[in-house]
Order: C-alpha cells, then structure tokens, then sequence
C-alpha cells in the first residue's frame, strides 16, 4: 500500500465524515464547521493531483469566502437547534432511502468502467498558475469575460434584494 | 491507483448532497449540500484531469479551467443565494422551506 493510497483514504475518510456531519447535526453553526473541515480535505485532494492553482483558490474562495459568508448570515439570524424546522419522520427516511438507491445505482453503473489509472508523480506542472493562465487567456477567453458580467450582476442583484 | 476511487468518493459526496436536500428543512442547509454537490464534480473533474496527463493528453488544462468557472457561478450564485435567504428571514422570521410554499394556492 503506497503512500498515496494512504493519503487518500485519511483525505477520503474525512471529506465523508464531515459531510454527513453536515446533514445531521441538528445546529447550524456545527453544519458549518463541518463543510469547512470537508472543504479542507478536498483541497487535499486537490494537491494530491497536482492542482496546485486550484487548491489555493478552493482555500481562499471556498473556505474563506463563502462558509465565512455562511457563517456570518447563520450569526446574524441566531439561529439555534431549538428552532430547526422539524420534518416528518417518514420524509426523512423517504430522502435517505432515495439518496442511498441514487448512490447504488451510480456505483454499480461506474464500478467496471476501464479508464486509465492516476500515477503518483508524473507530469506536475499542468496545475501551475503559468499554465493555467496561458490556456485561460487564449482559449477560453470568452468565457471569462461573460463570467465578469456574470459577477457584476450578481454584485448587483445581491445589493438590490438586500436594500428592499 | 485507479481513478475508480475517486469516481467513488465523488459519488457518496455527491448523494450526501442529494439527501441533505430531501431530509432537511433549512434553507442554509438545503443551499450548503448544494454547495457539496458542485464541489463533488470539481473533485472529479480534476481527478480526470490527472487521469489524463498522466495518459500523456497535453490540453488536459481545460478541466481545471471547467472547475475554475465552477467556483465562479458558485460564489455569484452563493452571494445573490443568500440575500434572498436574509430577504425570506427578514419577511417571515423563519429559514423553513415549508413557509416558501405560498406559491401553490
């Protein structure tokens, strides 16, 4: 058992723990804490596979960005577990018993597909920002110029709810 | 190490977010597992980036760029997301999506 293999299943083990942490613990607050710390090991993985640009900026916009922004919407609410919304209980159940038939049928469907297999090592300049950028500026320039209007209408949008 | 293990954990990540959806009533929560859903199809887009660098592809580039523009809608789509979440609290004192159902009468 390679080291890799060994980072991986750590990585993996926490990404899923805290995920469920997410869907069942009753207090918000703890739900985000949670998706930080599952955050975390997916940028991990990131630098496992040789995505270093990506890890920097999962780190920076994912989890110091949007779950701050989580947090301080849930801080300014006060929500608490006393007034978490109940469901009924035969919903929960109907969710988890379909997510869970989702899962089987997408393992089952994938589990024999040949693909080629990730090697440690290897080929590790292709996350760098110089790369990335070369392949951002000439082909997919477009795109990114629609993202910044994307981004300022969302900027925006957001202050014209948030004044009314 | 074959990639069918990544392929794997983005699924359980993938249907965790599926059933946070369905099982809770908190509008943060509903829109967190939706953030774990995307984040599960980045982990696997570049998962077969490496995959194919490592099978000797040169352009494989483009994935990492693809989860570039992910996490871009993703943070225009949280900020607006959660204006209309304080907006909904501000009107009705509540997160609970059970509120929102007005529209069917």
């Amino acid at each position: 058992m390679g080291i890799d293999l060994i980072i991986f299943t750590v990585l993996s083990a926490i990404a899923i723990a805290a995920a469920l942490g997410v869907i069942l613990s009753k207090n918000p607050v703890n739900s985000v804490l949670c998706m930080i710390t599952c955050f975390v090991a997916i940028a991990g993985h990131y630098i496992m596979l040789n995505a270093q640009f990506l890890f920097v900026v999962h780190l920076i916009v994912y989890t110091g960005a949007i779950m701050v922004l989580f947090l301080f919407v849930l801080m300014m609410m006060n929500l608490n577990a006393d007034i978490e919304p109940q469901k009924r209980n035969w919903l929960k159940y109907a969710g988890a018993i379909s997510g869970g038939a989702l899962l089987l049928v997408l393992v089952a469907a994938l589990r024999d597909a040949s693909l080629p297999a990730i090697q440690a090592g290897g080929k590790t300049d292709i996350g760098l920002v110089s790369n990335l950028g070369k392949t951002l500026f000439t082909s997919y320039v477009v795109p990114f110029e629609l993202s910044s209007v994307l981004f300022l209408s969302a900027m925006v949008g957001a202050v014209v709810i948030g004044k009314k | 190490m074959p990639v069918q293990y990544y392929i794997f954990l983005s699924i359980a990540l993938f249907c965790i977010g599926i059933m946070g959806v369905l099982m809770r009533r908190n509008a943060i929560i509903i829109f967190m597992c939706i953030e774990l859903m995307l984040n599960a199809v980045n982990l696997l887009l570049v998962a077969f980036s490496k995959m194919w660098v490592d099978a000797g592809r040169v352009d494989a580039a483009s994935a990492q760029l693809f989860v570039f523009f992910v996490m871009v809608v993703a943070a225009a789509e949280v900020s607006v997301g959660l204006a209309i979440i304080v907006m909904m609290y501000r009107n009705t004192h509540s997160v609970d999506i059970n509120i929102l159902s007005r529209l069917k009468n």
